[in-house]
């Protein structure tokens, strides 16, 4: 995949953003209390741009998406703020009119697309089924072509005999791309894809994602990619949102968030990603602690009970205060949630060094500092062939 | 799949030889002469020891026991003639001997008690099915909330009334003192459908009902259990109104274990709704097996027990085959 951010401000701009999260706040009423799931959140994505979303399990990635389709039983959770999709805006909207965004403006693919297809219906029938749901008066020998064409498209072999084919007939591989064909059968402006490769092995893994990349150029989707992959992001994404205990701490372009990240916690996850080209000295540095309770969040910063740089911080700014989602250093596009002064200097002097050693000593290129740490931070002509 | 059934079938007929055997040697072996009971109807209670060996000597029980059962099965496949003494009765197959009350061949009887607990098994089972199976996925839709509650208290609240009591009631106050239904009992379907109709209801109602209670919250817990399922999610994803997702995708999921439970329930209900056929005056394979328990018609209740065993490994084989019907996953072998 190419990166086509600029650095230095988010691909997307307030007006041709096709789906626009303002605010959002998802919390669940529980018996135990109330879950803050994900609390004021805003981010946008463009037509033909691919947003990742990053995070530890319970972060609010999978929730926070999954409010954009209004998947939330709204008996049984509270959601505020704004989501629009396409300027519709979708908080609030009566179940009717959001079952015809659901698969339809906006769809969504899942993990694990053996749990997610329905055990006991070809997977022919539950394409059309999808798009049967959406053009209600395509006759059923239309729908199973459509449903033949999208299998054909996202490259299972001899379609029109697979298309009779029951889930577990299928390899893991093969769901996923029946999951994906299932996700694009109506043209969505709009794809949600939670955690897509997680269950799969690693070639299967480059080939789905090859394969999202491709039909995204196809159709000028937008895509939003959970993960929690920085392989994936790195690959995929345009924007990257970083997001910890339900809101979101880091967000800018992909390849200036990666190289020059701002916040202790997207530190910790890139210091936890390992690379087998890196220099042996370099270490795993796994994130102390555990991620908080979302029913009882710390005070402050969520994160501070975990972070080894809340010292530098004067005062007990990091305990007392949440810091603001705000430009660090590097121009508007970048924003985190950190009150560290000059996290640059930090990384530059704490982190790195630890991580990819072998990089500090080469002063000459300062813009690369993680150069061969993730596939994104590699110059865009070498990463394509690489994934070939 | 077929090698699969004959396998089933012979591991049945297994089942049946065994059952059969055992019922010999209780006859044979039991602390009271296989005669006895046929000996004090005979005469009046006032039985003497020449009398029960001439009927034990006529009846065979003198002779050894696996001859007269190879008899008994030859019987069964090839018809026979049995000597009553003064005359011979000829019972065609598959004879299952004379009954020892009426000295009709115990098989003409069962075939024509059959559709009267066919019609009270079918019915009820529409009943239960219906109520139990609706109900349990409206709870299962509205988990949770007071409406759900109720009805699995209520259902709780049935079930732990005895049914011969619940069955009793129903009769007593909704056919005697009050007349709420028509009078039970038994028209056959082809002699007068209406009547057919009319007097099975309550019976049926009384064992539908009461037997739903258990489908409710057994379908209750399968569907909210399917309705968790990852798959359910994407339905819901791919923009589906809510009666498709709930029926389509979830029902469809419950049901193989529902239909587990039934297979196995329908046999039962087959085999003889004992207490429903006596309180409610249906004379159905249940009310004469037990009869023949009382009397000591042996013949009788080896071919009502036998008739049950036949019901119960044919539901079984037919819930298995069904299994893999229902779940493309499952293939038999």
């Amino acid at each position: 995949m190419t990166q086509t951010a600029t650095t230095g401000a988010t691909s997307a701009t307030a007006g041709d953003r096709l789906l626009e999260v303002e605010n959002l706040t998802v919390k669940f009423p529980t018996a135990d209390g109330l879950v803050n799931a994900v609390t004021d959140l805003s981010y946008g994505v463009a037509r033909g741009k691919t947003l990742g979303i990053v995070g530890e399990s319970g972060s609010g990635k999978s929730v926070s998406s999954m409010a954009v389709l209004g998947l939330h039983d709204p008996k049984r959770s509270r959601i505020e703020g704004s989501i629009r999709i396409d300027g519709q805006e979708v908080v609030g909207l009566s179940e009717s009119r959001l079952r015809q965004i659901r698969g339809n403006s906006a769809a969504m693919i899942f993990q694990d697309a053996l749990a997610s297809l329905h055990p006991f219906y070809r997977v022919g029938a539950q394409l059309a089924e999808a798009y049967a749901a959406h053009h209600p008066r395509t006759s059923k020998r239309d729908c199973r072509r459509k449903a033949v064409e999208m299998l054909d498209l996202v490259g299972i072999p001899q379609p029109d005999r697979r298309v009779d084919d029951f889930p577990h007939q299928f390899s893991g591989g093969m769901r996923q791309r029946a999951m994906i064909a299932m996700g694009l059968i109506n043209d969505p402006a709009l794809l949600i894809a939670d955690e897509p490769t997680t269950a799969l092995d690693v070639t299967v893994q480059a080939q789905i994602l090859d394969l999202l990349g491709d039909l995204q150029r196809e159709f000028d989707s937008a895509i939003i990619i959970i993960t929690h992959d920085l392989g994936v992001i790195a690959e995929m994404a345009d924007d990257v949102l970083v997001m910890y205990a339900g809101r979101a701490v880091e967000y800018g372009p992909t390849r200036e968030l990666l190289t020059h990240p701002e916040m202790p916690y997207t530190w910790g996850l890139l210091s936890s990603v390992p690379d087998i080209t890196a220099d042996s000295e370099a270490r795993l540095i796994p994130i102390p602690g555990n991620p908080p309770s979302l029913l009882n969040l710390p005070s402050g910063c969520s994160f501070h009970p975990r972070c080894v740089h809340s010292d530098k911080v004067p005062g007990d700014l990091c305990r007392t205060e949440v810091p603001d989602l705000s430009p660090g250093g590097r121009g508007t596009g970048h924003l985190k949630r950190c009150h560290l002064a000059d996290p640059e200097a930090i990384y530059a002097s704490e982190v790195l060094p630890e991580i990819a050693p072998d990089l500090v000593d080469h002063p000459d290129t300062p813009d690369q500092p993680t150069g061969d740490r993730t596939a994104g931070e590699q110059p865009t002509g070498e990463t394509g062939q690489e994934r070939r | 799949m077929f090698a699969f059934v004959v396998k089933r079938l012979l591991s049945g007929v297994l089942v049946l030889a065994v059952i059969s055997v055992s019922i010999f040697v209780l006859f044979w072996y039991g602390p009271r002469s296989p005669a006895q009971g046929l000996c004090d109807r005979r005469t009046n209670n006032r039985c003497t020891d020449e009398f029960l060996a001439d009927l034990e000597q006529s009846l065979g029980y003198n002779n050894p026991m696996l001859s007269e059962f190879g008899k008994y099965v030859g019987g069964i496949f090839a018809g026979r003639e049995i000597d009553l003494g003064n005359t011979t009765v000829e019972c065609a197959a598959p004879c299952l001997g004379l009954s020892y009350s009426t000295f009709v061949p115990v098989f003409d009887e069962l075939v024509a008690r059959l559709p009267a607990t066919v019609s009270l098994a079918v019915g009820a089972s529409v009943i239960i099915l219906l109520v139990g199976v609706t109900s349990g996925v409206m709870a299962a839709r509205r988990r949770g909330t007071v409406a759900d509650k109720a009805l699995v208290s209520a259902t709780l609240i049935m079930s732990s009334i005895p049914y011969v009591l619940f069955a009793l009631l129903a009769a007593l106050y909704l056919n005697i003192v009050n007349e709420v239904f028509p009078q039970a009992g038994y028209t056959p379907l082809t002699e007068n459908p209406a009547a057919w109709l009319t007097g099975l209801l309550l019976p049926w109602l009384a064992l539908g009902l009461y037997n739903s209670t258990q489908y409710t919250r057994f379908s209750r817990g399968a569907m909210i259990e399917a309705l968790n399922e990852d798959y359910i999610r994407t339905a819901k994803a791919k923009g589906l109104d809510t009666r498709t997702v709930t029926i389509r995708h979830g029902l469809r999921a419950a049901l193989v274990p529902i239909v587990t439970i039934f297979g196995i329930d329908f046999a039962f209900l087959l085999a003889g709704t004992i207490f429903t056929e006596i309180i409610f005056g249906v004379p159905g394979v249940g009310r004469w097996g037990l009869e023949a328990i009382r009397i000591e018609d042996l013949p009788v209740v080896q071919a009502t027990v036998l008739f049950g065993a036949i019901v119960v490994v044919l539901a079984n084989i037919t819930v298995d085959v069904l299994y893999s019907v229902l779940d493309p996953r499952v293939r038999i072998s």
